[in-house]
């Protein structure tokens, strides 16, 4: 057993209001800059739809992640490494700027510089690469809201897979149905982006599993953009570097939750350390697609586990990140209410970003049937836990999204969920809890108290529920390699020049 | 000393010691700006055609003089024969107008796709003109002055030879036709720009790929950032 931790974040998508405060101070705090602006390291996507960059999940066109090969060995799906080094001179699989969008700003001085006349003037959009005059066609969030779209929500690829009736139904207008998918880097166990990388520039921080790009060693091979299933490394076209989301590490390790989590209106954003068995890493991503999810849930280990952490210590990690990872909010709602799982496992890269699928479609189409329902009053609670089949958000397409197609874990998730709801309301709106409702909560293992900690933990989580960092000691780091003096005055970060394109 | 001399014995050194050096400098000091300085993003479909051709075709032509000044008894040999002499000249004639073809795409892209000028330096222009340069010389000599590779291995061999035992002999270079002795000279240009421009990123050709793990883990406990660690041996905790 080989322990290391990870910074991991949660998104609770049944509490996701789809506002893209998270997208926007993401943004404003790193991608602002000439070359960065499609950069999206933090995007809010309408789901079902294409996502960003358009198709993102097309691993046929994108070659992205890792696939088992008929002799159960784990294969980057982007090239051998010698296909890589030979393709360093153009890279047939790497998304165009028409995949994302053509940066675009507005002319805002021809508001004020306009001379006087009879009509308003206008700010014209005007490229932000070329600078020149453009027709806006395409941005990011195209799609935001367009559920029921025949562009876009017909052709998301996790639609494959449900039935064409349930399909057509979504299509109509009265049923088109959407939910809310933020997505960031998953700072994988296993990254692809990292494996394709020809220069070694990125690498996985062994402390807290950031992956990052050093951008002295990058050298714009682009492979990393590719070989990323889940397109979220990007290629700055000024400065010919390649950039990716940090997981706000200099917030992290002051303390701090990521721009995106801290900025959360919904507050759907939790965060973690995460305990993982890295000895497992190859081997599980070799498991053929049936046994992928559980094992790959299996990996994290117990931070109550005396073995678990005696090998930590042994490992080099400290007693207050032990300490963290048992009060990890992420730690919950996976390991123990099993009610999270990480975006697209099939990929096989390992992602460690993890979803709570959301819920509240299913009750809306369940309540117009509750009328026709011919049950006592006191069951037509659980009714909708057996009902989810006619959910209107299919559990078929939420499957697709996080459990290679499996619909069996998603429905004990929305059942948990549902649960939880029913409880609450027999405990705070009716003052009684019936046998059975204790029956419902004993079928799904849960006991009243633990259902009162998922609804805590779920709607009225404080910031330091809801983030739970360990710190960091960087000062102890330093001193330990060098000589703390020589970094006095400095920034604590490496550059001393800007970082301008080279000629 | 002739300006013959000038040319051929004392500037092949100055831009030698110049690429060497300033390389070594921005690799060290700058080494953020080392970059392929691809704009495939920007455009792709021109590229395609531009950049494998350019790219392909130049580098197997490089190592055909490469080889040239190695073994160039193998190539003596292996021309003993009319018939494989036609083969080679052929090969490296071929090699070099697919190499002119991206070249001409690769300008054409350059200069009508919008997108990428705005990412195109002076620089980028100087780098395309010598190169265009070396091109076009270089297959003037292959169909002027012909078979090369015969004559080569008498005359470009030792003169280069002579340069690397620092002793250098440019009466070799005398004799030869104006487009030759401008083939040279552009090599010595190249090498000039070579550290001040996106040539660099001809060094970094990423071939410790096929040796190394897939994955790549570092702790802070492995690699500090290189301006905290001091070089005084009996600093605390520094091995």
């Amino acid at each position: 057993m080989k322990v290391r931790a990870q910074m991991s974040m949660l998104f609770h998508m049944d509490k996701c209001i789809g506002c893209h405060t998270c997208s926007v101070a993401c943004k404003n705090l790193w991608t602002d800059r000439d070359g960065a602006e499609y950069m999206w390291w933090n995007n809010v996507e309408t789901r079902p739809g294409t996502g960003y960059p358009t198709g993102w999940e097309d691993q046929d066109h994108y070659k992205g992640g890792w696939k088992r090969d008929n002799k159960g060995r784990l294969k980057l799906t982007l090239h051998s490494k010698g296909g890589g080094v030979a393709k360093a001179f153009y890279n047939p699989s790497l998304p165009e700027l028409e995949d994302y969008y053509d940066p675009f700003t507005f002319r805002y001085g021809d508001l004020f510089g306009a001379p006087q006349g009879k009509h308003q003037p206008t700010a014209i959009p005007v490229s932000k690469i070329t600078g020149k005059p453009m027709e806006i066609n395409t941005g990011p969030n195209w799609d935001d809201d367009l559920g029921g779209s025949d562009i876009f929500a017909a052709n998301d690829l996790s639609m494959n897979g449900v039935d064409e009736s349930v399909r057509a139904q979504m299509e109509e207008i009265e049923r088109v149905v959407f939910n809310y998918l933020p997505r960031i880097c998953n700072h994988c166990l296993n990254p692809a982006c990292v494996a394709a990388c020809p220069s070694g520039a990125i690498y996985k921080r062994g402390e807290d599993g950031v992956v990052l790009v050093n951008e002295d060693k990058c050298r714009g091979w682009r492979m990393c953009v590719s070989g990323c299933p889940y397109k979220k490394v990007y290629y700055n076209w000024d400065s010919g570097k390649s950039e990716k989301c940090i997981l706000c590490f200099p917030r992290m390790e002051t303390g701090q939750a990521p721009a995106c989590a801290h900025s959360c209106v919904g507050r759907i954003r939790y965060m973690g350390v995460m305990l993982y068995d890295a000895d497992q890493i190859e081997a599980v991503g070799s498991l053929p697609d049936d046994e992928l999810l559980d094992a790959q849930l299996n990996m994290i280990l117990d931070p109550n586990d005396p073995e678990v952490i005696a090998a930590a210590r042994l490992a080099g990690i400290d007693d207050d990140w032990l300490d963290a990872a048992r009060r990890s909010p992420v730690y919950r709602f996976v390991k123990e209410w099993g009610m999270a799982f990480p975006l697209h496992p099939e990929f096989r890269t390992e992602a460690m970003m993890f979803y709570v699928p959301p819920l509240s479609p299913v009750m809306s189409v369940i309540e117009d049937d509750l009328i026709k329902l011919d049950l006592p009053d006191e069951r037509q609670d659980f009714e909708l836990l057996e009902e989810l089949e006619k959910a209107r958000l299919p559990l078929e397409y939420l499957a697709n999204l996080f459990t290679i197609g499996d619909v069996e874990p998603i429905k004990r998730v929305l059942r948990t969920m549902l649960a939880v709801r029913t409880f609450k309301r027999r405990q705070s709106v009716d003052g009684t809890l019936d046998d059975a409702t204790l029956e419902m909560l004993a079928d799904l293992d849960l006991t009243p108290f633990k259902a009162e900690q998922i609804y805590r933990l779920t709607t009225t989580p404080t910031m330091d529920d809801r983030f739970v960092f360990p710190p960091y000691h960087r000062e102890m780091s330093l001193e330990e390699l060098g000589d703390p003096i020589k970094a006095k005055g400095g920034m604590g970060f490496g550059y001393r020049r800007g970082p301008e394109r080279g000629a | 000393m002739s300006g013959n001399d000038l040319l051929f014995a004392v500037v092949p050194y100055v831009v030698l010691a110049l690429a060497i050096i300033v390389t070594i400098v921005r690799f060290r000091q700058a080494q953020f700006t080392v970059s392929s300085l691809s704009s495939q993003l920007l455009e792709s479909k021109k590229l395609y055609w531009g950049s494998i051709s350019f790219h392909w075709g130049l580098s197997l032509v490089l190592v055909g003089h490469l080889l040239a000044l190695l073994v160039p008894s193998g190539f003596e040999l292996w021309n003993g024969a009319p018939l494989r002499l036609y083969l080679l000249e052929f090969t490296g004639v071929a090699l070099g107008l697919w190499a002119a073809a991206g070249l001409i795409v690769l300008v054409i892209r350059r200069s009508t796709e919008p997108r990428v000028r705005r990412v195109t330096t002076p620089m980028d222009t100087v780098v395309m003109a010598i190169i265009g340069v070396q091109i076009f010389t270089g297959l003037w000599t292959a169909i002027a002055h012909r078979w090369g590779s015969f004559w080569g291995t008498e005359v470009m061999v030792p003169y280069v030879r002579s340069l690397l035992r620092f002793s250098p002999e440019p009466g070799f270079i005398d004799p030869l036709p104006f487009m030759v002795k401008v083939h040279v000279l552009a090599f010595f240009a190249f090498l000039a720009v070579f550290p001040f421009t996106r040539l660099v990123h001809i060094i970094t050709l990423p071939l410790q790929y096929l040796t190394r793990p897939w994955q790549k883990v570092v702790s802070v406990r492995d690699e500090p950032p290189a301006e905290y660690v001091t070089r005084d041996k009996n600093a605390r905790g520094v091995s």
